[in-house]
């Protein structure tokens, strides 16, 4: 079901997200200083990254290289493109300018499917730095009102970020959410980003507008700081109820940056557009143009890795699950579809590898192919019940590996299975109603040839104490 | 008979002489005549000595220690020296020691050059006068009421006062080339791109460039192959290599079309008129052909630069903000802080320009100026272009007057724009530059003519420069 | 838009500049820059005469594409050099006054 089954009237959500996304290289955007998480404030620092007097940009490659690469597998055009400055005063941008593309970015006219179908239009993706942190003191909480000072930390600026600008494609908070979620898996797939919202290496900003459709768009709020997948569909039905309240209680929208709270759930006004900003964009002097060739172009499309999509489609195929469950699904955003397909080339049935891995392999542990194909085998051939692979599963992921069987024997689950044991017990029974009729009657004797018969038929794999168990239950 | 710069470190190579005995000389000429003139923010002593018993120690240990070795120069103080002030005689840098090198610095110790100071200027290269100096200005050597030019007017005099042999300045509208005519020395704007501006603190960053101060055409050709060629640094540095300037002046001008722009705009001087046309006949005699260029869109280099470059200043110079180096003037709240700090730390000029420069590039405002600016700058390199094609170089005025007196543009700041009518379109169109100096005008101050010529053409520029500086002896 | 708002500068459109630069300047100092930027933008009128429709930007004085570095780390500079030299830090961060006001 839709979240957003509940909107009041015909309201339709109109939602477009602009994603920025941190690149994984070494270095950051415009100079050699490490492009690093976590390290000790102002550790990641030179004179590009603190916007000293004479110091001058000089573009990363291979933040280029990884830029493309987005564009190429959200099918965005590449083209020659310029950098512009972005000027405009905050203590965490240390040249008061952001170097960013303008009107001539390295990626346009793309789009990104989701798994249910919906195609979402991309109308760029293009090359940016990052901005350094701020962090407030003094006031409650960490916020930047009442805070009595803010101490600024520039380890993150100049980053090289890409910023993904979708079409206003989006009718759902559902759909908000899959798109960030897909997006997130190309991401990394291509190896462009590890893309965690959680360390702020992927940021979503949502434009949210209602209308009734067949009416023009209404007017949009930009909602920033939406920090997880979930937050975003929060966000976004929240915003919109807002805008539809105010509009049937009379009012108009009017349009604002809003933040989004994650503590209660609400957004807030940031800023309201009629302090226009004045960026003052012009052309970067200090660089000069990119312009990849079509060669370049064409080595980044080959090399692109197969998409989640497509992978989910592949594995799908490979499993008999549908594409969209839960199971083909997570396996595939995790990247361990690669795997599941190894453990069926290794002989193993690839359903229960399905299921496995979704279950256990969370943390992606090191298990080889082949030792989860010898597990799945077991079940198949009926060796060990669901539970009993479980528990041998276990073991196998917290030991990295081993032999699935001698881990069962080890457990005791070497014995048949209940089911299989019952089978022999019935079999004991109908072959000799003599003894079975002795053994109800109470004589012991009797007991002892009706497990004879059934240790005989499972070659001595029974476990003689669950015979005599089973023995006494049917006698009842 | 002036010294020279190469006969200087063959000396100093041969150990007829040391870095350190040089050194000393002048600074014996600094303490006597710098009082005076105030040509440097500072004199940098103890790293001078440092630096020249470095040279020494090599001398005597056999090592070769460059083609500069022992040679003084003096830095203009918009370039990033490592741990010494460096303060565009601004007083928004209060206080602030680079932690890295310009490319030049090390290119410099590397050939075993001497620095022997920072050099004043108008505040970040705004002005022609080097009356902006937050630091107060500097005297012509020649005449010591009178103005030496700007912005580079500290590195101009040091090398006209015989404070150093040799100084680098930097060029964004006539900054090198002016105050080089004002002071009676060789001065160079080379194309853009021919030297790193990696360390350089931008005024306007698609106009400067830094170039030399000589007492000689030879001296300029030295100090150019040397500074010249590709850094990884600056992306916008031309990425080869340039060919022996030194070679080049061995080589005459005859067979040379040296243009006469028709079209150039008045307002020359009659004195500084008659040298130029001095400077025609030499060549003439010299074996150079005289041919007539137009270049229409010259007298639009004026209007495109003062929208151009104050543009690029007012971002450049928005990173003075108070937080991470130089001056803060405290305030309650960071933009306030920002406001106070930025009106106490910048001068009259500097202000003017980041207001008009903001103005150019605001909303609204774009298309009618900067953009605008912009093509003009595309119609005045393509005019120059053009003109190249019949000519090797062109001759004008470097500044339309001798030195002028302190105070002489009063408060009217297009005066003191006009003294780069002639410097100007030359930065638009990213081309080479030189004032050569050519004898003297009004109160026998001396005058400059300028040699222009087209990308990379150096060579054949500095062939005619050469030719001019022979004519004068 | 008129082709020369110059003579239209006003005291209020400076001040906006003025607060879009963050200079903090006296009226005065407002109202004589007023006067100099419109007298410097009247010369702007030289170029009426030109017909730039079809003329392109300048923006590059060299013509140079595809300027790159490699993706290596190169040495930084030290953090204590840095922040003995910051008006205010704390704990190897800089310190700045309350950042209030700084949209616009
Ligand atoms: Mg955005
Ligand atoms: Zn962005």
């Amino acid at each position: 079901m839709s979240a957003y089954d509940g909107l009041p009237g015909d309201w339709e959500l109109v939602v477009g997200l602009e994603v920025h996304v941190e690149l994984a290289t070494a270095t950051k955007l415009f100079s050699g200083s490490p492009n690093r998480f976590g390290d000790e404030p102002n550790t990641n620092i030179d004179p590009v990254t603190l916007g000293l007097p004479g110091a001058l940009p000089v573009l990363n490659e291979h933040a280029v290289e990884l830029a493309m690469r987005v564009g190429a597998a959200l099918n965005c055009t590449i083209q020659g493109c310029t950098f512009h400055r972005k000027n405009y005063f905050y203590p965490d941008m240390p040249k008061a300018y952001q170097i960013t593309q303008y009107d001539q970015p390295l990626n346009v006219d793309g789009y990104l499917d989701l798994p249910n179908g919906v195609r979402v239009g991309i109308e760029r993706a293009h090359m940016e730095e990052d901005a350094g942190k701020s962090t407030h003191v003094g006031g409650s909480g960490g916020r930047v009102h009442g805070a009595t000072s803010s101490l600024i930390d520039l380890n993150r600026a100049g980053v090289p970020l890409v910023e993904i600008v979708s079409r206003p494609d989006i009718r759902s908070a559902d759909d908000a959410r899959a798109y960030v979620s897909e997006l997130r898996s190309i991401l990394v797939a291509i190896g462009a980003s590890d893309a965690k919202m959680e360390e702020g290496s992927m940021r979503v900003d949502a434009n949210v507008s209602v209308h009734k459709p067949g009416t023009p768009f209404g007017t949009r709020c930009e909602i920033k700081n939406v920090n997880s997948v979930r937050s975003v569909g929060r966000a976004i039905e929240y915003e919109a109820r807002r805008q539809i309240d105010l509009i049937e209680s009379g009012d108009t929208v009017v349009q604002q940056t809003r933040h989004w709270d994650e503590g209660d759930g609400r957004t807030h006004t940031l800023r309201s557009k009629e302090d226009a900003d004045d960026y003052r964009y012009f052309l970067e002097p200090d660089l000069v143009p990119l312009v990849p060739s079509p060669e370049w172009i064409r080595r980044v499309h080959d090399a692109l890795p197969m998409l989640p999509a497509a992978r989910r489609t592949r594995l799908a195929a490979a499993t008999g699950q549908p594409a969209g469950s839960e199971a083909v699904t997570a396996v595939v955003e995790r990247g361990q579809d690669e795997y599941v397909l190894a453990v069926a080339a290794a002989g193993g049935d690839v359903a229960r590898a399905l299921v496995h891995v979704k279950e256990a392999f969370a943390e992606s542990p090191d298990v080889p192919a082949s030792d989860l194909a010898a597990l799945t085998l077991l079940e198949t051939g009926g060796k060990l019940t669901a539970t009993q692979a479980k528990a041998v599963l276990a073991e196998l992921v917290a030991n990295g590996g081993g032999d699935a069987a001698a881990i069962a024997a080890a457990k005791g689950f070497e014995a048949i299975d209940t089911g299989a044991l019952e089978g022999f017990v019935d079999e004991a029974i109908a072959a000799d109603p003599d003894a079975w009729a002795k053994f109800c009657a109470g004589d012991g004797k009797a007991m002892g040839a009706l497990v004879g018969l059934v240790m005989k038929a499972s070659r001595g794999k029974a476990d003689g104490k669950l015979v005599t168990a089973l023995l006494q239950q049917k006698r009842g | 008979m002036t010294v020279r710069a190469a006969d200087v470190a063959a000396a100093v190579r041969a150990g007829t002489t040391t870095a350190t005995e040089l050194l000393e000389q002048h600074l014996a000429t600094i303490a006597q005549r710098e009082p005076e003139i105030h040509a440097f923010n500072l004199v940098m002593t103890d790293h001078a000595r440092e630096a020249a018993a470095a040279v020494d120690a090599k001398v005597a240990a056999g090592i070769d220690p460059g083609p500069l070795a022992g040679v003084t120069v003096a830095l203009k103080d918009n370039m990033c020296t490592r741990g010494v002030p460096t303060t565009c005689s601004s007083k928004i840098l209060d206080g602030w020691k680079p932690p890295y090198d310009a490319t030049i610095v090390t290119t410099l110790r590397d050939a075993g050059a001497v620095v022997i100071g920072k050099t004043n200027l108008d505040e970040f290269a705004m002005g022609s006068s080097t009356e902006n100096s937050a630091f107060g200005p500097t005297r012509n050597p020649h005449d010591t009421s009178r103005v030496p030019g700007g912005s580079s007017g500290g590195s101009a005099a040091s090398v006209a006062a015989g404070f150093a042999h040799l100084a680098l300045g930097s060029d964004t509208g006539g900054s090198i080339r002016q105050p080089a005519a004002l002071c009676g020395v060789v001065g160079v704007k080379p194309t853009y791109g021919y030297v790193s501006r990696y360390g350089l603190v931008a005024f306007a960053s698609s106009l400067d460039q830094i170039g030399p101060f000589t007492n000689s055409v030879a001296d300029a050709a030295l100090l150019l192959d040397v500074i010249g060629g590709h850094d990884e640094r600056d992306s916008t540095s031309i990425p080869q290599v340039h060919p022996s300037l030194t070679d080049a002046i061995t080589q005459g001008v005859e067979g040379l079309r040296v243009g006469r722009i028709t079209d150039l705009p008045e307002g020359a001087d009659p004195d500084v008129q008659e040298r130029l046309e001095a400077a025609f006949a030499a060549l003439r005699d010299a074996g150079a052909t005289i041919v007539d260029v137009q270049v229409p869109a010259f007298t639009f280099g004026l209007t495109a630069y003062y929208l151009i470059a104050p543009a690029e200043a007012s971002s450049n110079l928005a990173r003075y903000d108070g937080v991470r180096y130089g001056l803060r003037v405290e305030a309650a709240d960071t933009n306030a802080m920002y406001g106070v700090t930025r009106a106490a730390g910048f001068g009259d000029e500097v202000k003017r320009r980041i207001m008009l420069g903001t103005y150019a590039l605001s909303a609204g405002y774009y298309d009618a100026y900067y953009g605008k600016a912009l093509k003009v700058r595309r119609l005045i390199h393509d005019d120059f272009e053009r003109a190249y094609q019949h000519a090797d170089v062109l001759l004008t005025p470097t500044s339309p007057t001798v030195a002028f007196p302190f105070g002489d543009k009063g408060d009217n700041p297009f005066a003191m724009y006009l003294c780069d009518t002639y410097t100007i379109p030359t930065n638009l169109a990213g081309h080479p530059g030189m004032s050569v100096p050519f004898g003297t005008g009004a109160h026998a101050l001396p005058v400059g003519v300028q040699v222009l010529a087209g990308t990379l053409q150096e060579p054949v520029m500095f062939r005619v420069a050469a030719a001019l500086e022979r004519a004068m002896q | 838009m008129p082709d020369h708002p110059a003579e239209r500068i006003t005291v209020a459109d400076v001040a906006k500049v003025a607060r879009l630069a963050r200079l903090d300047l006296p009226d005065d100092e407002l109202e004589h820059l007023a006067h100099q930027l419109a007298g410097m933008l009247e010369h702007f009128a030289d170029v009426d005469a030109l017909d730039l429709a079809d003329v392109e930007p300048m923006t590059q004085p060299y013509p140079l594409v595809n300027v790159f570095r490699s993706d290596v780390v190169t040495p930084g500079v030290d953090r204590d050099e840095v922040m003995a030299a910051a008006p205010s830090s704390e704990g190897g961060r800089f310190r700045v006054p309350p950042i209030i006001g700084l949209e616009g």
